[in-house]
């Protein structure tokens, strides 16, 4: 007994520790690497940075290494507004397209936990379906549907809700749309599991003890679709702000977004230190809802 | 239970609550059906029934969560059959309790009060008021997550008072106790009704736990109620076999009326067998077929040939015994082949050997032992 119990122990562990594991090879190796191109100098060479680590050389091999490394890149991020600008659109837009798929994306799944058992199912299929579909090929056809002779203005000009067609495409407008699309289901889908799993007597309760509908729905639905609204929250407003598939191919050239900068950096400018820098502090930034988040967890494990 | 207290019989007393000629179908199946019951001020009334048989539905209708497809149902004069849950002075504590999980015991007390927009200074009153009434001082700021079930099921019983209902509606309240948690909330909860003077309205498949604290129960099948009475008439007096099989065990012997006299009503069973039965039930007429109900504990068990008793005397042999502690049942298998149960109160503590397995002995009871029934 004893002998199957060591056994027992150590696979426990292996289950205990494999999160961290994966964590620590795909995500902590990693950050340490870009965390040391983003303390390094720019160079015309392959990589393009410097210094590198030579083991060869041993100790002094190190020493250099070490002595190369310095701050530059970020000093860099201070010396120009264009950095601080993009952060602060990129926050923006996550912060409005999460309010706005809150808005949007509640009600819906408020209407898929009331349906019938069955017909649930097929709305989350309904949801998920779009999956099924590239996600790069879902923002070219929104190209198509913005464009000054687009979809969209077609129907509007037929409608005679407008008489010239309108500039959809290279706008904000136009990124929120892609945003709000892109992100409908990862807002539905958590919110839908906590609303789904809520007991309907509560709301007979309320309502017994005087709570009309609406006053039932904000006492008693809301605060106990938190955890869902948190999650879907997170799961909007973290890839939203590193977004750039969707503000390069919809937004116009006066919107830039943080991901679009660290692009530039990268691609246009060959800068590495510098876009390993924008994106070790666009990690710092995102760390803080996360961090508020898992507060907010504790506190529902507590109750 | 008060004595004396019996507004049901008294022809000028006006019920609080009444059903009138109320339907319910749920799809094509019939829950209630064209159901007529009045509740009177200051009763503890139990609906009593096998599940599906629409006790739980006329509850909701009476708490507002079903509309009566017909009918009416009063409160006081008004019709309330479609007036919402939470415009209605009444209040209903639920099965599941449904307390509020983000609440804290307080919260859930105050739900209800906070609706009507009191003063939070009166609010914090009656909540504590209330939790006194429920002994549960000091637990205002646990989260129902740390309770026990029992203390659960008096935070859900203080919530449901909290607002002073004028029914209070309580939905199988006492199902996820243990038995001996539950026997005693019974008391609890009689005591709470008398004190409180509040109309009670129960709903319960556990007969023992309606006749323990209502005083009258409504006995409930296939949506129709079959017998409204208290406790001892349901149990002494009951309307039909069904009734009589369903609250208590019951001897139900078939026969023909053979004889209507002074004596009694004379009836022929099976084998030719004769009963003689007091003439106090219902109305029968010489050659109807009847009935006759006998409860296990009103028949003697004698292991030599009673003399002088007439005609209520069988013979038969002990097919089983069983020992429950208080009493012991006997299986008694007559010549016919039919069996009676009868029981036997365990008065002293040494096993009663006089009459054992396989023993011929004679069942006699008194005329007015047995009840006729002719439905």
């Amino acid at each position: 007994m004893p002998r199957n119990r060591t056994v027992g122990g150590w696979s426990a562990r292996l289950v205990l520790w494999a999160p961290y594991l994966w964590l620590l090879l795909f995500f902590f190796v990693p950050f340490l690497i870009v965390l040391k191109i983003s303390l390094s100098q720019t160079a015309i060479a392959l990589p393009p940075y410097l210094p590198t680590l030579d083991l060869a050389a041993g100790w002094n091999g190190i020493r250099s290494f070490v002595g190369g490394l310095g701050l530059d890149s970020y000093r860099t991020l201070l010396s120009d507004d264009i950095y601080a600008l993009s952060y602060l659109k990129s926050l923006e837009v996550a912060f409005v397209s999460t309010a706005i798929l809150l808005l949007i994306g509640y009600p819906i799944a408020y209407g898929m936990a009331r349906a019938p058992g069955r017909l649930q199912n097929v709305l989350v299929m309904l949801i998920i379906l779009p999956f099924w579909t590239s996600f790069l090929i879902r923002v070219y056809a929104w190209i198509n549907i913005l464009q000054a002779d687009g979809l969209l203005n077609r129907v509007l000009l037929a409608v005679g809700l407008i008489h010239a067609p309108v500039a959809w495409l290279a706008s904000d407008t136009a990124i929120y749309i892609g945003v709000v699309y892109s992100y409908l289901p990862f807002m539905v889908l958590p919110l839908y599991a906590t609303l789904e799993k809520m007991d309907d007597t509560l709301l007979e309760a309320a309502a017994d003890l005087g709570a009309p509908r609406w006053k039932a729905f904000w006492q008693i639905t809301v605060p106990l679709s938190l955890p869902g609204i948190g999650a879907g929250a997170l799961l909007c407003f973290i890839p939203i702000t590193g977004e750039f598939v969707i503000p390069d191919l919809l937004g116009g050239s006066d919107t830039l977004m943080i991901g679009q900068t660290l692009w530039t950096e990268f691609f246009s400018n060959k800068d590495w230190p510098v876009a390993s820098a924008i994106a070790v502090v666009l990690l710092l930034l995102l760390v803080a809802p996360i961090a508020i988040y898992q507060n907010l967890q504790m506190k529902n494990v507590e109750r | 239970m008060r004595r004396g207290f019996a507004p049901w019989t008294d022809p000028a007393a006006r019920p609080l609550v009444r059903f009138e000629a109320v339907t319910k179908r749920f799809g094509g199946a019939l829950a209630v059906d064209a159901l007529d019951l009045a509740i009177f001020e200051g009763e503890f009334f139990a609906l009593l029934g096998p599940s599906g048989c629409g006790k739980t539905t006329l509850l909701r209708m009476l708490a507002g969560f079903e509309t009566p497809d017909e009918g009416a149902v009063r409160l006081g004069a008004d019709d309330i059959a479609r007036v919402p849950p939470y415009r209605r002075p009444v209040n209903m504590m639920f099965q599941s309790y449904a307390l509020f999980p983000h609440l804290t015991v307080a919260g859930n007390v105050a739900f209800g009060l906070k609706q009507d927009g009191l003063p939070s200074a009166k609010i914090a009153a009656r909540v504590a008021e209330m939790l006194a009434l429920v002994r549960l001082e000091g637990m205002e700021g646990r989260k129902p997550h740390q309770l026990s079930g029992g203390q659960r099921q008096r935070v859900a019983l203080a919530r449901s008072l909290a607002k002073r209902p004028r029914v209070l509606l309580l939905d199988e309240p006492l199902a996820a106790l243990d038995k001996k948690l539950r026997e005693e909330t019974q008391f609890e909860l009689m005591d709470l009704q008398k004190r409180l003077g509040t109309t009670f309205v129960i709903v319960t498949h556990d007969q023992e736990e309606a006749m323990t604290v209502a005083h009258r129960i409504g006995v409930m099948d296939r949506g129709r109620l079959v017998q409204v009475a208290t406790p001892q008439q349901l149990y002494e007096e009951p309307a039909s076999r069904w009734v009589a099989g369903f609250i208590g065990d019951v001897n139900l012997i078939d026969g023909t009326v053979i004889a209507i006299d002074a004596g009694g009503i004379a009836i022929e069973g099976t084998g030719g067998r004769r009963f003689r039965v007091a003439a106090a039930g219902p109305a029968v007429t010489s050659g109807q077929r009847v009935a006759v109900a006998l409860r296990p504990e009103k028949l003697r068990i004698a292991a030599e040939k009673p003399q002088g008793v007439g005609d209520n005397c069988v013979a038969g042999r002990v097919g089983d015994i069983a020992y429950l502690g208080d009493i012991s049942l006997y299986k008694i298998r007559l010549d016919d082949g039919a069996v009676i149960t009868a029981s036997r109160a365990n008065a002293s503590r040494s096993i009663d050997r006089a009459i054992g397995w396989d023993d011929e002995v004679w069942l006699t009871w008194t005329a007015d032992a047995g009840v006729l029934l002719t439905s």
